[in-house]
C-alpha cells in the first residue's frame, strides 16, 4: 500500500470499522511509514479534541412547541378529495382557455371550401376536356339511336313492296 | 416490547400520535445538537429541529420504510441546515460594518465552581477555536464529520444522506479530518521527540 492509498482505509481502520484484510494492510503500511503512523496518531488525538466540544440540551419547551405546531396543522377532511389540487386546477383552467380560444377561431363555410377545391382542380386537362365534351352543342345535332331505326325502317318497307311488286 | 423506529413511524402513519411522541423524545437531543453544530446558533437550531419534526409529521402518509428512519430524518435536517447556513451567509453580506462582532453564538456556559476565571476563558477560547475549525470546513465535509464523529452513523447511512458512494465518503472524511488536523495543529500535533542531551536551539 502507498501513502496515497491510505486515504480510503485509514478512517475505517481508526474507528474499527475496517475488515480484517483492510486492517492488516493499513497496519503493515503504518509499521513501514513513520509519516503515516504520525498522521494516524494525530487523527486519534484530533478525535479526542473534537469530543471536548460540548453539546446543548433542547429547551424545556421544545416538545410543547413541536406539539403546538403539529396541532396547528390542517386535519384531513372527508371531502378533501373534492377540493381540486392547485396543479390540477391550473391544468383544467388552461384546457378550458384553449377550448374557448379554439371555439372562437373563424370556421370556413362549405361554399368557400368548394371554391377552394375548384381552384385546385380547374386546370386539370382531363376534366376540362370532359366538360367541353359534355357541353358540346354539336353533339346534340347527331341523330339518336331510335331516330336512326325510324329512318331506316320506312326505307325497308318502301323497299319490300318494290321487292313484292317486282316478283 | 420495544418497537423499531420504522415500526413507530408506520404507526404514526396509521394515526398513532403517541408513536410520534416517542420518536420526538428519542431524537430531539441528537437533532438539536446536530443542527446546533451546523448553524452555531442555539435558537436557530431549535427552530430548525422543530421544523424537521413537523416535516416528518406532514410526510407521515407518504412514508415508506425503504431506508433507516434516521437516514430520512437526518437527510431532512441536513437540507434544512444547509439552506439556513446559505441564507444566513447571504444575510451577513448585508450587515453593516459597524455591527458588533459575534464571537460565538453558543449559549452561555457557566463555569464550574472550582474553575478559575482565566481557566474558564482559556477553555472557552479553546472551544471556539475547535468550533471555528469545524465551521470552516466545506459544507459536505462538515456534515460528514458531524454525522460520523458525533452521531456515530455508519458509512452506508452517511453516504445515503449525502448522496454519494461509500468510497467517495471515506475519501471525503479523510480530507475533512486532514484539514482539521492542520487547522487544529496546536492541539493535536505530536511534540517532536528530542534525543536526550539534545536541547532545542535557543
Amino acid at each position: 500500500m502507498k501513502c496515497e492509498d491510505l486515504s480510503k482505509n485509514l478512517i475505517a481502520y481508526l474507528d474499527r470499522r475496517a475488515n480484517s484484510a483492510e486492517r492488516s494492510e493499513v497496519e503493515e503500511h503504518l509499521t513501514a511509514c513513520a509519516t503515516c503512523a504520525t498522521r494516524a496518531e494525530e487523527f486519534r488525538k484530533l478525535w479526542t479534541v473534537l469530543d471536548e466540544v460540548p453539546g446543548i440540551e433542547p429547551s424545556f419547551a421544545f416538545d410543547a412547541k413541536v406539539r403546538q405546531r403539529v396541532a396547528a396543522e390542517p386535519k384531513p377532511r372527508w371531502f378533501r378529495w373534492l377540493v381540486p389540487q392547485p396543479r390540477i386546477a391550473f391544468s383544467m383552467a388552461l384546457l378550458l382557455a384553449l377550448c374557448l380560444w379554439m371555439a372562437k377561431m373563424p370556421v370556413e363555410s362549405p361554399a368557400t371550401i368548394k371554391a377552394q377545391d375548384f381552384e385546385a382542380i380547374k386546370d386539370l386537362g382531363v376534366l376540362e376536356n370532359y366538360d367541353v365534351l359534355t357541353k358540346f352543342d354539336a353533339l346534340d345535332e347527331l341523330p339518336s339511336g331510335n331516330d336512326t331505326q325510324q329512318q331506316t325502317a320506312p326505307s325497308d318497307s318502301q323497299q319490300n313492296p318494290d321487292d313484292g311488286g317486282g316478283s | 416490547m420495544t418497537r423499531s423506529d420504522v415500526q413507530l413511524m408506520l404507526d404514526v402513519k396509521s394515526g398513532d400520535e403517541e408513536s410520534f411522541g416517542i420518536l420526538l423524545r428519542k431524537y430531539r437531543a441528537p437533532m438539536v445538537n446536530f443542527l446546533y453544530r451546523m448553524v452555531r446558533d442555539a435558537a436557530t437550531a431549535e427552530d430548525l429541529a422543530q421544523e424537521v419534526f413537523l416535516r416528518v409529521y406532514r410526510a407521515r402518509k407518504q412514508y415508506s420504510p425503504s431506508a433507516k428512519f434516521t437516514t430520512w430524518l437526518f437527510r431532512i435536517a441536513t437540507n434544512l441546515a444547509l439552506n439556513s447556513v446559505r441564507d444566513n451567509r447571504h444575510r451577513q453580506l448585508d450587515v453593516s460594518i459597524d455591527a458588533p462582532i459575534e464571537e460565538d453564538e453558543a449559549p452561555m456556559e457557566l463555569p464550574a465552581r472550582e474553575m478559575r476565571i482565566d481557566d474558564y476563558m482559556a477553555e472557552r477560547d479553546r472551544m471556539a477555536f475547535i468550533r471555528n475549525a469545524i465551521s470552516a470546513l466545506p459544507e459536505k465535509q462538515r456534515v460528514a464529520v458531524l454525522l460520523h464523529k458525533y452521531e456515530e452513523m455508519d458509512y452506508g447511512e452517511i453516504a445515503r444522506i449525502l448522496d454519494c458512494s461509500e468510497s467517495a465518503l471515506k475519501s471525503l472524511l479523510f480530507r475533512a479530518y486532514e484539514t482539521l488536523r492542520v487547522q487544529l495543529a496546536p492541539l493535536v500535533t505530536q511534540p517532536v521527540a528530542h534525543p536526550p542531551g539534545e536541547g532545542r536551539p535557543s
